[in-house]
């Protein structure tokens, strides 16, 4: 038998999948983007950070600003599991499968970049040796390394259950085993997830000396713990559905029913719709409360088009109102606006996690200073087209040969 | 949400009377030798040169002649509740020791520049690069402060180990360590200030210049609204020197 018939053999049952020549030519053409990526990486840590955009001004930049919009859009993976697994429902078998990889993909990116973005990455083990417990990142540390940790155990029996894996009585069974004990981990998930997107969100609204992110809050937790939150688990599941609509795109199959990705985006539009009421109350109260007690006003937070105004209202109105009038509404039942608002939903909070990473920043809080603007330079775009293109593989990877989407057989019948 | 201020029975503070200041850079220039900054490959680009020690200029905005300027020197503000302390993950920074220095342990620091971020005095750097000192240059280096590798935040430490040097002399000369003399440890900038506008001892200890310096109505700090609580004070008899300390809304 050929290697390209044999390799048939390692498809899902019952599925068709494009030629192997096409595959490799795709991986091929990821290969390069992430080959391009790794260079810049290993320039990175040959040289020092000084090959970066970055500077003593702006010591956070796009790396953390693509790490918090990966880990929010992430947020899919632990929200979708918690409400397959211990708020139970059903429906949502169909597309949990997609939900932990995409997680995985965030959060192992997530990483990757993290090593890259701190000076000593030798010295990321201090933050179990020497953790300062008052510390936001502290526990974003603590939460992301054991929640990829999670996700690793989620993603294993995906992989035990390829057709010829899962021929091994062993590892068939293992799979068995690991799939009753789901739930446990969907707990585990859940409440890890929720403590590091809100410890993310904690980061910045401590910063009580940055008047454009600091925020009161509820005990040791600044509103923007919450707000954090309840972004991440809003947008998660519309950029599940967004992964799923790509997918069927490019493969030109249908992998899930329509109704499933409806449920997905109404859930996400149900949680968009409580932050659009807390998101709105926060910047009220930050507009008349913790500005005004830091002498400064609302004008100042914004500066010519880089860090303008429109980011403001398209974050708050256009990414905000629209996709919940969208994704709530019997608009959803069309494509066109389910899509558009799931988009809309991604990119509003794309753009919170960059204004409160570089626009917080660029504010000149000491009177005599000025606004200053950061440009992020090939290398952070290049390893961040890395974390892409790695994505894009392992997706790849798992869709050609794991059985992610149960309805697919009976969804592509001829 | 805004962390706790700290009160030691010592605290050291610095007081710069703005108005005496000639903008000269003497205190960036042997902050750097004193403190093993390595020599600037490219000085021009202000948001990637290290100074732990650095003067802005100042201007009240009009045109001549009501035209002004005021230079003001901007060490570390030291903050009795500093903002980049609680943020550090890895406890490389702290104000934990009498004194009330805020401290940076570079072979702790891993390099994520939280504490960069949290400053609003922007006295944090990152070494971006290997430091390197160019052939004949390492002549220069100091034994008494470290020097740090790439990848790690520094900043001013109020010259810590001429503390420990003036303690050590105390004890030498039977003296109390604890209860030193006005003048007994300054930082190096204040040393080397030509015009005298730098003045540094402990703001507790009446015994001290800056204990009653910090009194004058003409004293105030950088930013005391956010309630970093600072240990640097500047002294100007110029309302609009005094205003630019701080964010004030048009009504107040």
């Amino acid at each position: 038998m050929s290697i390209i018939e044999s390799e048939k053999n390692w498809y899902p049952e019952g599925v068709e999948r494009c030629s192997l020549g096409k595959f490799l030519k795709w991986l091929a053409f990821l290969g390069i983007v992430a080959g391009y990526g790794f260079v810049a990486m290993i320039v990175c840590f040959v040289y020092g950070l000084g090959v970066t955009g970055l500077d003593n001004y702006f010591g956070f930049g796009l790396w953390i600003t693509f790490d918090l919009a990966v880990i929010a859009l992430g947020a899919g993976a632990f929200f979708t599991g918690l409400l397959r697994y211990i708020i139970r429902i059903d429906e949502l078998k169909n597309i949990i499968n997609l939900t932990v990889i995409k997680g995985f993909i965030c959060y192992s990116g997530a990483m990757l970049i993290l090593s890259l973005d701190v000076g000593q990455p030798i010295r990321s083990w201090f933050g179990y040796w020497h953790p300062n417990v008052h510390s936001m990142l502290t526990e974003v540390i603590f939460c992301i390394t054991c929640y990829l940790l999670v996700l690793i155990i989620e993603y294993v029996p995906l992989i035990l259950e390829q057709k010829q894996i899962n021929k091994i009585p062993y590892l068939h069974n293992l799979a068995h085993q690991m799939h009753v004990v789901m739930p446990l981990f969907a707990g585990i998930g859940a409440f890890l997830s929720t403590f590091h997107q809100g410890s993310l969100g904690g980061m910045y609204g401590v910063m009580f000396a940055r008047p454009y992110a600091f925020r009161d809050g509820f005990f040791i937790w600044p509103w923007t713990f919450f707000l954090f939150v309840l972004s991440a688990i809003a947008t998660g599941p519309c950029m599940t559905v967004l992964i799923c609509g790509f997918m069927e795109k490019v493969t030109g199959r249908k992998l899930t029913t329509y109704r499933i990705k409806s449920l997905m985006c109404k859930i996400g539009g149900t949680m968009l719709l409580i932050y659009t009421v807390f998101k709105y109350l926060d910047t009220w109260a930050w507009i008349n409360n913790v500005l005004p007690r830091a002498g400064m006003t609302f004008d100042q937070m914004f500066y010519g088009l880089v860090y303008g105004r429109w980011l403001f209202v398209c974050e708050l109105v256009l990414c905000l109102l629209v996709p919940v009038v969208f994704l709530l509404t019997p608009l959803r039942k069309k494509p066109v606006f389910m899509y558009s608002g799931a988009i809309l939903a991604c990119a509003g909070v794309v753009i919170n996690r960059y204004v409160f990473t570089v626009q917080a920043l660029a504010i000149p809080v000491l009177p005599f200073t000025k606004w200053e603007i950061y440009t992020p330079n090939w290398a952070e775009w290049a390893t961040s087209l890395m974390v892409i293109a790695y994505g894009f593989i392992i997706m790849s990877l798992s869709y050609r040969y794991l059985p992610i989407f149960p309805q697919e057989v009976g969804l592509n019948k001829k | 949400m805004s962390g706790q201020k700290m009160e030691f029975p010592i605290t050291w503070g610095m007081v710069i009377d703005i108005d005496k200041c000639t903008g000269c850079g003497a205190c960036m220039a042997s902050c750097q030798t004193e403190n093993n900054v390595e020599p600037q490959r490219e000085a021009s680009n202000k948001l990637r040169s290290t100074s732990w020690m650095t003067v802005y200029e100042l201007t009240n905005g009009k045109s001549f002649p009501d035209h002004d300027i005021a230079y003001l020197p901007r060490p570390c503000q030291q903050c009795g509740n500093p903002p980049c302390v609680s943020v550090c993950p890895v406890i490389a920074t702290e104000k934990n020791e009498n004194g009330g220095i805020v401290s940076q342990v570079y072979p702790r620091c891993i390099g994520c520049r939280y504490c960069v971020a949290a400053c609003p005095y922007h006295v944090r750097y990152f070494g971006w690069f290997d430091p390197v000192w160019p052939e004949g240059m390492q002549k220069t280096l100091s034994p008494l402060t470290s020097v740090r590798p790439r990848g790690v935040v520094e900043k001013c430490t109020f010259c810590h180990h001429r503390w420990t040097l003036a303690k050590d002399a105390a004890r030498a000369n039977g003296k109390d360590p604890d209860n030193l003399d006005d003048g007994a440890y300054v930082t190096t900038c204040v040393q080397n200030c030509p015009s005298g506008a730098l003045a540094f001892g402990d703001l507790k200890n009446p015994k001290h210049k800056v204990h009653e310096l910090i009194k004058s109505p003409y004293a105030y700090r950088l930013l005391e609204r956010l309630g970093t609580d600072t240990q640097v004070y500047y002294i100007s008899r110029r309302e609009w020197v005094r205003k630019l300390g701080d964010n004030y809304l048009k009504s107040e």
